[in-house]
């Protein structure tokens, strides 16, 4: 059950053989690209950034947790880092397992988590010229409650 | 200015009118409500906030007086001091102010609340050099959400009018009285100066932060963090007891646009509570909403 980045185009060839088994009577796998729109807005380039240290244990524990949740052979997840052009591969999961949908389940379980848990960042390019930090920008900036004391002492 | 003064003097007042001098007033009269502890009573180096503050006081103004409840004018903390008692009605610091206008009608106030344990003499100084007479107040404006802070302020005599008019409106907030009239606003040199301290646990971690000498840490920036930090990771001397203290400290510095609420923190590599207590040479990262996949 392995984690990693990579700089370079993700080879899904090389990826896929890590997963095979015997035991495993199918093999499912996720594909995330760069598409050219967001939120209304149109994209024409992303980079990725990640907290790699960090990325890489958290990106493991979920599958470990996978492993424990489904029946699964193998899983594996690589997640490109750096610029990306539109139809590039952002990430890449795949699962083998004895059956198909314990595979399935496991693929979507992965990404699901992957996107939300993992110290991973994307910051959008526009066609405009503007560019922005996906989840970061738009609802940033939320008031700061401080407390100062109305009573006096 | 007094009967006495001669027409000429008048005429000129504008630009020829001394500035009033200023008198030091503690706010101590408060409830403590928060803290379910008299606020003037905590102890910080063994000695309690009272005493501290008014040898703070002491080393730059020549009279300092103690704004007490009436029903506090015999408490062992405070009988030591010139008092000045509750005189106008109403609740809050502004009734202390008030009063201590009312006593001393041609004075200006460096009125400190008492529960600002950081507060240094560099902070007073400053505040002291930067007033601003014509202004109705000179006060530090908030690292924390820019807003006047009207506890560690100079007063203007010719505030006691407005005030008077302001709580006969009904409103009582003194932050809200400095943002509606002219108050002179000086950027603090020394932000953590002005952190106060109103429930039990920010007294512990002021405890905690005041005995702690500062540590240096590793701070990395990640994404948004670090194009408005202008750096992907750097060394800090602080005094930070927590992460919390840290985001703080870091934020009032650089400016992040993300609230705390909104972010995680790692220590050393992994996720961590807010609350951890932070260790010379801890690597520390905050983390801004994440966006994988």
């Amino acid at each position: 059950m392995r984690f990693r980045f990579s700089q370079r185009p993700i080879d899904t060839e090389s990826a896929r053989r890590e997963l095979a088994d015997l035991g495993a009577g199918g093999y499912v796998s996720f594909e995330g690209w760069v598409r050219d729109f967001n939120e209304g807005r149109e994209v024409t380039r992303l980079e990725y950034e990640a907290f790699q240290e960090l990325a890489v244990k958290e990106g493991e524990r979920i599958l470990a947790e996978a492993a424990a949740r489904f029946p699964i052979k193998h899983a594996l997840c690589i997640h490109r880092i750096g610029s990306l052009a539109l139809a590039d591969m952002a990430v890449w999961v795949g699962v083998s397992a004895a059956h198909r949908g314990e595979a399935f389940d496991a693929c979507r379980f992965i990404i699901d988590e992957v996107k939300h848990r993992v110290p991973i960042w994307k910051k959008e390019h526009y066609r405009d010229g503007d560019s922005g930090w996906v989840n970061c920008e738009r609802c940033a900036a939320a008031p700061h409650a401080h407390d100062h004391a109305h009573d006096a002492a | 200015m007094n009967a006495g003064d001669s027409p000429s003097v008048e005429l000129g007042f504008a630009a020829h009118r001394a500035p009033a001098p200023v008198h030091g007033l503690i706010l101590a009269g408060g409830a403590s409500s928060r803290m379910k502890r008299d606020k003037a009573a905590l102890e910080y180096e063994g000695k309690n906030q009272l005493d501290r503050c008014y040898a703070l006081l002491s080393r730059h103004l020549a009279r300092v007086y103690v704004s007490v409840r009436e029903s506090q004018v015999r408490d062992t903390a405070r009988v030591r001091y010139p008092l000045i008692v509750d005189a106008v009605a109403g609740e809050g610091p502004i009734v202390g102010i008030r009063s201590a206008m009312a006593a001393h009608k041609d004075a200006a106030w460096l009125v400190l609340a008492c529960d600002l344990p950081f507060l240094t003499d560099a902070a007073l100084e400053q505040l002291l050099a930067e007033r601003d007479p014509t202004a109705l107040a000179t006060a530090f404006r908030s690292a924390h959400d820019g807003l006047p802070e009207p506890l560690c302020a100079v007063w203007e005599p010719a505030a006691a009018a407005a005030l008077a008019a302001y709580q006969a409106t009904g409103a009582s907030c003194p932050r809200k009285f400095l943002m509606r009239h002219a108050a002179r606003l000086l950027e603090p040199r020394d932000r953590r100066a002005l952190d106060n301290v109103n429930t039990p646990e920010e007294y512990d971690r002021a405890l905690l932060s005041l005995e702690s000498p500062p540590m240096q840490l590793k701070v990395q920036y990640y994404a948004l963090m670090r194009e408005q930090a202008g750096r992907s990771e750097e060394t800090v001397e602080t005094s930070a007891v927590t992460p919390g203290d840290l985001y703080s400290e870091l934020q009032a510095r650089y400016g992040f646009t993300l609230s705390r609420e909104q972010l995680k923190v790692a220590v050393n590599s992994e996720f961590a509570p807010w609350s951890r207590r932070l260790a010379a040479g801890d690597a520390v990262v905050f983390i801004p909403p994440v966006a994988g996949g």
